[in-house]
């Protein structure tokens, strides 16, 4: 039965080829439209680690003095709470980081010398993190304990430097030391580029900037911190900075801290653990409150609104669209199913029951679908072409996956089906006797 | 022409009319809201700077330490001034458009109680701001003695020019002249009041606060370098930033030249609102299409019901009407949807503006955006049933005598 109601959906559609194109028009626009935000919406609020990210979280003291901090503690540790947390070891894993710009000289090439970012972090980021390595590997806690001049460099920079090249072994000149490199990182684009999310709630929905790339420079934090000295940004500080840059005994927050705890007994301990921190350091006179904060991973990104608010309106305007694309399609539909009322006229005095020509519409409806989504999708390979011509840092992540393809049919097919419902119903009510008499 | 006949034809395509009248308020509502959020993001694009954007441009060198700084500069500037072509170099930390370096909370009292907001302090070298160009509208501009030396990321006191948005912000209806403010220990005092200088980056913060700038006059030196104003005249200013590029990177071969912020106002101007036209550009796309598909709509519904009415226009041909009966009975009908739909429409989009205002701050709308939505989509349903119309009034009376 259903391979002849596709038959007659078939012709029914050639029948009237301008309302066949109009809906299937109306369908693939609205299909377009909605995927590609959906798509950019589901790249951009995804999950960054996936299968990990229950296990990581961002512990937060604060340092500052009282009603400095509004709305919890500040978003960044300063330095000595941040080494003191971290050198307690409490964690399955934990890393420190620190921000800077570097200025790089290769001694072999012939690439004028060029700044790029550079994390200062502890050896577990790269394990923590899952971080894929092209050639070489990690430092070694040893590395670090010697505090040796070593580094890690994004695939990028090799490419940049080396031509591509398994650079490691080679010497890089990092401000004024040289630095050996251990380890080149392989393609590694988090979204958003989680560990460096901070201050969301101040950026007025603007955070297109958490969809950057990773740093170009790692290097083992307390060497790191060395090398680059006075380069070092801060994320607030409360009182005079004898030399900016040069962080460590400043009245600043400016290190972060992601550990990792793979139980709900450890996440608890390490709760009550930054809490004793807090209260120990206020008893000292260092810390003016108690506040702590512990978010996981996720939680992290949803209070630092991750999500640009122009791509969440993008979707509602993209949704209020299909809407407006499906209101339509009821209208065609009604019309194309009731303008046909003498023959499912026939059809029903012929002895077939309502539900048989509600199905046969239906059949109908989801075949303009179909043929809506192919368009659709059409369309959503153009919108998100478009995307990546944007000025937008997560502009080279707007790629349709496997699952969005899916979506995009069953998204057009179930979309053409609601706005096939109340028409087929219509149809499947017309009184056979009426339209019989009027043939 | 009568409209109760159509009302009554109507009411026998109740549904269909509902459709398309629900189709074209929520056309309505969305066009309303476009409209404004176009105009929202066109207009903040066209913001005053306060400065001379067309005869500014800046150049930025990093890579040096601070112990280095008064060399580098003194390099920099010497081949700076040779450009022919430059009417003037000078210090400033940051440029409007360009990266901001001077971002601090401020209070109006020493002990720190009343916060005054988060402000932007351009700290510049002599001849800072009379390169900028901003204008003073009371008090006096900074003097020789008014340049401090200093370390750390700006001087501890100073006299200060203030922009007379954020001196209505910190003392409505005060004179700010005289009056003092504070970042933690850091005092300074107002001596002047600028008419305009917007923020490094006018886009991350809110509408009023985009004004809130402070001018803080500074004796180059070790956290004072590498970030120099240039003027010139508009029509030489991209050979001479050319040149200029050129002549540095030969003085302080060591140093990195920062391109991407090297740049003239008017460029970095452009690529700050980038993201905005780009929006504003998705919008009008949108409204674009989203008037395509009502049409279209309109267009298939109209045309069935012409078919629909084949006979019945044939009858009403043969006992006397015109063509242009016809014409105006379909057109007049659909006048009357989608007058229903923008009725409907209006209230939706009032609806999305208030959603629109919690979730996005956005302002509320103009209440002058609906009568003109309403006014572009009479004018598209008009269109829109042209064509099916003008079919209709082409049938021939002759149709009446035979079946269909």
């Amino acid at each position: 039965m259903f391979a002849y109601y596709l038959d007659l959906a078939l012709r029914s559609l050639k029948r009237n080829r301008m309302l066949t194109a109009l809906m299937v028009l109306a369908i693939a626009v609205g299909i377009g439209a909605s995927m590609t935000t959906l798509t950019v919406m589901h790249l951009l609020s995804g999950d960054p680690l996936p299968g990990r990210s229950q296990h990581i979280f961002y512990p937060q003291v604060d340092a500052s003095p009282a009603g400095y901090a509004k709305g919890g503690p500040l978003d960044m540790l300063d330095y000595r709470s941040a080494v003191d947390l971290w050198s307690a070891h409490r964690a399955d894993r934990q890393a420190l980081i620190a921000g800077s710009d570097v200025k790089v000289r290769a001694p072999d090439a012939a690439v004028p010398p060029l700044m790029v970012p550079m994390l200062a972090t502890t050896s577990d980021f790269f394990a923590m993190f899952k971080v894929p390595f092209r050639y070489g590997s990690a430092w070694t806690a040893a590395d670090a304990a010697s505090r040796a001049r070593v580094a890690v460099i994004s695939s990028d920079l090799n490419d940049r430097l080396f031509g591509g090249a398994d650079s490691v072994g080679k010497t890089l000149r990092l401000k004024d030391s040289d630095v050996r490199i251990v380890g080149v990182m392989d393609a590694w684009r988090p979204s958003p580029l989680f560990y460096d999310v901070r201050a969301g709630r101040f950026a007025e929905g603007q955070t297109s900037s958490f969809y950057d790339k990773p740093e170009d420079v790692f290097m083992p934090f307390f060497s790191g911190l060395e090398a680059n000295d006075g380069n070092f940004w801060q994320f607030t500080c409360w009182g005079k900075v004898a030399t900016p840059g040069h962080l460590q005994d400043a009245p600043c927050a400016w290190v972060g801290l992601w550990v990792q705890l793979d139980s709900a007994a450890k996440v608890t301990d390490y709760r009550a653990f930054i809490a004793n921190y807090a209260q120990q350091q206020k008893l000292l006179g260092r810390f003016s409150s108690t506040q702590t904060r512990m978010s996981s991973l996720i939680e992290w990104l949803v209070f630092n609104h991750v999500v640009p608010s122009d791509v969440k309106l993008q979707t509602w305007l993209a949704f209020a669209f299909l809407a407006i694309c499906l209101f339509n399609m009821i209208g065609l539909l009604l019309a194309k199913f009731l303008r046909r009322s003498s023959e499912i006229g026939v059809r029903r005095a012929l002895g077939a029951s309502r539900g048989a020509i509600f199905a046969q519409c239906l059949v109908e409806a989801g075949m303009v679908g179909l043929v809506g989504g192919i368009g659709g999708w059409l369309l959503t390979l153009l919108g998100l072409w478009l995307v990546r011509r944007q000025p937008v840092e997560y502009a080279d992540l707007a790629h349709l996956d496997i699952g969005m393809l899916g979506l995009t049919f069953a998204l057009a097919v179930a979309a053409s089906l609601i706005a096939g419902f109340l028409p087929a119903l219509r149809a499947s009510r017309v009184a056979p006797a009426l339209q019989l008499k009027t043939l | 022409m009568q409209i109760k006949p159509i009302l009554s034809a109507l009411r026998k395509h109740r549904l269909s009319t509902v459709l398309i009248a629900l189709e074209i308020a929520l056309a309505c509502a969305v066009l309303c809201n476009a409209c404004f959020m176009i105009f929202q993001r066109v207009s903040a694009t066209h913001i005053d700077s306060g400065v001379d954007e067309t005869s500014l441009a800046t150049v930025q060198l990093t890579g040096y330490d601070s112990t280095q700084a008064a060399d580098v500069d003194a390099r920099a500037l010497a081949a700076l001034r040779s450009v022919p072509g430059v009417e003037s170099v000078s210090l400033l930390n940051s440029v409007p458009f360009g990266s901001r370096r001077g971002t601090a909370g401020i209070t109006t009292d020493a002990a720190g109680e009343h916060f005054g907001g988060v402000i932007e302090f351009y700290v510049g070298g002599p001849g800072s701001l009379q390169t900028l160009g901003a204008k003073l509208v009371a008090g006096r501009a900074p003097q020789v003695d008014d340049f401090h030396a200093f370390t750390g990321f700006m001087p501890d006191e100073g006299s200060v020019q203030i922009t007379q948005a954020l001196a209505d912000h910190l003392w409505p209806g005060a004179d700010p002249l005289g009056k003092e403010l504070w970042v933690l220990k850091s005092h300074y005092r107002v001596v002047g009041v600028l008419k305009k200088l917007v923020r490094p980056d006018p886009t991350g913060w809110p509408e009023q606060q985009r004004e809130w700038s402070v001018f803080l006059p500074a004796q180059p030196g070790p956290y004072l370098t590498g970030s120099y104003l240039l003027r010139a005249s508009p029509g030489d200013l991209p050979r001479v930033l050319r040149d200029a590029l050129a002549a540095v990177a030969k003085a302080v071969p060591e140093v990195v030249i920062d391109r991407e912020n090297s740049h003239a106002v008017a460029e970095l101007r452009h690529d700050v609102f980038k993201n905005d036209r780009a929006m504003a550009g998705m919008l009008v796309g949108v409204i674009a299409a989203l008037l395509l598909v009502t049409a279209l709509g309109i267009v298939g519904l109209a045309s069935f019901w012409v078919q629909q009415r084949r006979r019945q226009i044939g009858i009403r041909r043969a006992i006397g009407a015109t063509r242009g009966d016809i014409l105006r009975y379909f057109q007049t009908e659909n006048f009357l949807i989608v007058t229903i739909g923008i009725v409907l429409g209006m209230l939706l989009a009032y609806v999305l503006n208030l959603l629109l205002m919690t979730h996005y701050e956005l302002p509320r709308l103009p209440l002058f955006y609906l009568p003109i939505g309403a006014l572009v989509l009479w004018g598209l349903g008009q269109l829109a049933v042209l064509g099916p119309a003008l079919r209709a009034a082409a049938v021939p009376p002759v149709v009446a005598t035979r079946s269909v």
